[in-house]
């Protein structure tokens, strides 16, 4: 009877939380100047690679909207750390395809499975080069329509890279993240981070090129959500 | 055969190795201009085939031309390193070498039972231990070189295998961490320089090996306070550049692109920012095509020492110019310096061309290739310098003491 009052307790506690929590939504823009992109030029000089992409190969380091949105930033909530339901949620899918990663920038909660697809008519290789200790690093080949490659990273780690060594052009970055709370801006520069319990927190936003290290505004969380737009500084 | 001929014979094979190992810096050089050092993971199997095997499809694929092509490429220097050693110790190279062959098979199966984490290295050093057996075996009952002719080629012998060695060290223990350095960069940096330097033993073993220094050796050359000062201009140059190599292979295994990405100046200044501040700012500016890594203030740093380093190689090699003007033109020194003035001046271009090209992996390679042949430029100048140098300063002496004969020939050996 105890026992049972206890549960009922926890769960309605649980309830009330998930009740009360807000999502987290905003834009980030770009200020400054961004380099410009540059040709892949070895991916169109390769002569399978070449062949399986349409138009000029182009680097996507700051992928910019008309008004500045800025896509392929990483906004991370801080403090909810040891949250992670990495083990149970569905796997990130990274495919490559025209000898290029896609997505290039994506975030996975720590132990989270991601699969990398091969779509290529080539064999590629798959290598995880992390710089955190307890992440492993891996280096697996892949030969055209071989079945997915899965990896997955026990620590939080900001743009992990993924390289191929056959293909030294093309790269992915994932941030990997010890809760769920986390999103990556659209080509809008928008993002909403889900479900996130009530509180006041640090939310930081992070771009590989534009702030590694990221940019941080305080938010409080209620049932009504919270917003956060950021602004990253090219100088 | 007759000796002559014979020494003919192997001042050819010589030649044949050095040139093929002149290749394989270069085919190095491309595999870490293009990045792609780890484009076959394992090692000394290639995708899990034999290495010999490999299917040609998977061979002819990206970055995995390059360096299998470069393992390939490798294997053959090493046989031929191995034949030229027997060369050069002639009949007494045999036992040694049929030793060494059955104590590397040995150890090589010894090493396989260890376990799968030096499943690699038993394969490799029980291979190589086969084709030192054959070296053995083969009879030819040639005499040996003169010395020291035959220590070089033992001396080559231990090199190409040690070359060997750590350039698959470098691919199996590539994300190995020996205090926050990952052993696949200090192996490849080992690697680099050390390729160098048994490129320069090979040409200098080509150089020994060849009738024009066997007739240079027989003659007297006069000596000066002049020439000794040559000889110290063209060791101090020679040092230069191959600590320059030595930053240049730095560089290269950091696959950090371009530390700098303009030329003459440095972030549009003669010495740039190296604040943290300012290489936040860079890596900002940074769009990196291969090599996508952040760069440091220790990258640039050490790009500006590349830099300075050049402009007194430069100038030393301008002063051995100078001072070999007036030299007799019998040892080929003033001309060996005008060459070397010359491979400089270009080098400095190539370096300044990989700048603007973005550090385009041919020219990145060219840099790499006439580096090398600097270096072997320079070392075979050293020789020249102080092996006739020392052999007149010595008659020098002997003349002192009244042991000299005039016009007799210095006997030194090669």
């Amino acid at each position: 009877m105890k026992m049972t009052l206890t549960l009922a307790a926890v769960a309605s506690f649980a309830a009330l939380h998930v009740a009360n929590a807000g999502n987290i939504t905003g834009k980030v823009t770009l200020s400054g100047t961004p380099p410009p992109e540059k040709e892949i030029t070895p991916l169109k000089d390769d002569a399978t690679c070449g062949k399986l992409t349409s138009g000029t190969p182009m680097t996507k380091f700051y992928v910019v909207g008309p008004n500045k949105e800025l896509a392929d930033v990483v906004v991370v909530v801080k403090g909810l750390e040891g949250k992670s339901t990495g083990a149970s949620a569905a796997p990130a899918v990274v495919d490559q395809k025209g000898c290029e990663y896609t997505p290039q920038i994506f975030a996975v909660q720590t132990g989270q499975k991601i699969a990398v697809k091969n779509s290529d008519p080539v064999m590629h290789n798959v290598h995880s080069t992390p710089t955190v200790a307890g992440n492993a690093e891996e280096n697996k080949g892949q030969m055209a329509g071989a079945a997915d490659l899965n990896f997955s990273f026990a620590k939080p780690e900001n743009f992990l890279r993924f390289k191929c060594d056959v293909h030294p052009w093309m790269f992915a970055w994932v941030t990997v993240v010890d809760h769920p709370y986390y999103a990556v801006t659209a080509k809008d520069g928008s993002f909403t981070i889900k479900d996130v319990p009530p509180g006041k927190y640090k939310v930081v936003a992070l771009h590989r090129k534009g702030a590694p290290t990221g940019v941080e505004k305080d938010v409080e969380v209620t049932a009504d959500g919270a917003k956060a737009d950021f602004t990253i500084e090219v100088k | 055969m007759t000796p002559s001929k014979s020494q003919s014979w192997l001042h050819r094979f010589a030649v044949l190795t050095a040139l093929a190992t002149l290749g394989l810096v270069v085919l190095g050089g491309l595999v870490t201009s293009h990045g792609v050092g780890m484009a076959v993971p394992d090692w000394p199997t290639s995708y899990g085939y034999n290495m010999f095997a490999l299917p040609v499809s998977t061979w002819l694929t990206g970055g995995v031309f390059h360096e299998h092509t470069h393992r390939l490429w490798a294997s053959a220097v090493g046989v031929l390193v191995v034949a030229l050693t027997r060369g050069l110790g002639g009949r007494k190279a045999c036992f040694p070498l049929l030793l060494t062959g059955v104590a590397e098979i040995a150890a090589g199966l010894v090493l396989l039972k260890l376990g799968a984490d030096w499943r690699g290295t038993g394969h490799f050093l029980s291979g190589i231990g086969g084709v030192v057996l054959l070296g053995g075996m083969v009879w030819v009952k040639n005499a040996p070189a003169s010395k020291p002719l035959p220590l070089l080629g033992w001396v080559a012998f231990v090199l190409v295998q040690l070359q060997g060695l750590l350039g698959g060290l470098r691919v199996v223990l590539d994300a190995q961490l020996v205090a926050d350095v990952r052993l696949g960069t200090a192996f490849g940096i080992v690697h680099g320089c050390l390729g160098q330097a048994f490129l320069v033993l090979l040409c200098v073993i080509a150089l020994f090996t060849s009738g024009w220094w066997r007739e240079r050796s027989k003659v007297q050359q006069g000596t000066s306070p002049m020439e000794a000062v040559t000889g110290r201009l063209f060791l101090a140059a020679t040092i230069l550049i191959f600590l320059q190599l030595m930053m240049g292979a730095t560089m290269r295994h950091q696959h950090a692109g371009l530390a700098i990405p303009d030329f003459p100046l440095a972030y549009g200044k003669l010495w740039p920012d190296t604040s943290a501040e300012a290489v936040a700012g860079y890596n900002q500016q940074r769009v990196e095509i291969t090599a996508a890594n952040a760069i440091t203030s220790f990258q640039i740093w050490l790009q500006m020492l590349h830099r300075i380093m050049a402009v007194g190689i430069l100038v030393a090699v301008a002063a051995v110019v100078w001072a070999t003007r007036r030299f007799d033109a019998a040892v080929s020194l003033r001309r060996l310096a005008m060459a070397w003035l010359g491979l400089i001046l270009v080098q400095v271009a190539l370096g300044a061309w990989t700048i603007w090209s973005n550090k385009a992996a041919d020219v990145a390679t060219a840099h790499v290739l006439v580096g090398a042949l600097s270096l072997v430029t320079g070392v075979f100048g050293c020789i020249i310098c102080f092996r006739f140098i020392g052999a007149a300063q010595a008659q020098s002496v002997s003349k002192s003491t009244g042991t000299y004969a005039p016009g007799a020939p210095v006997t030194a050996n090669p």
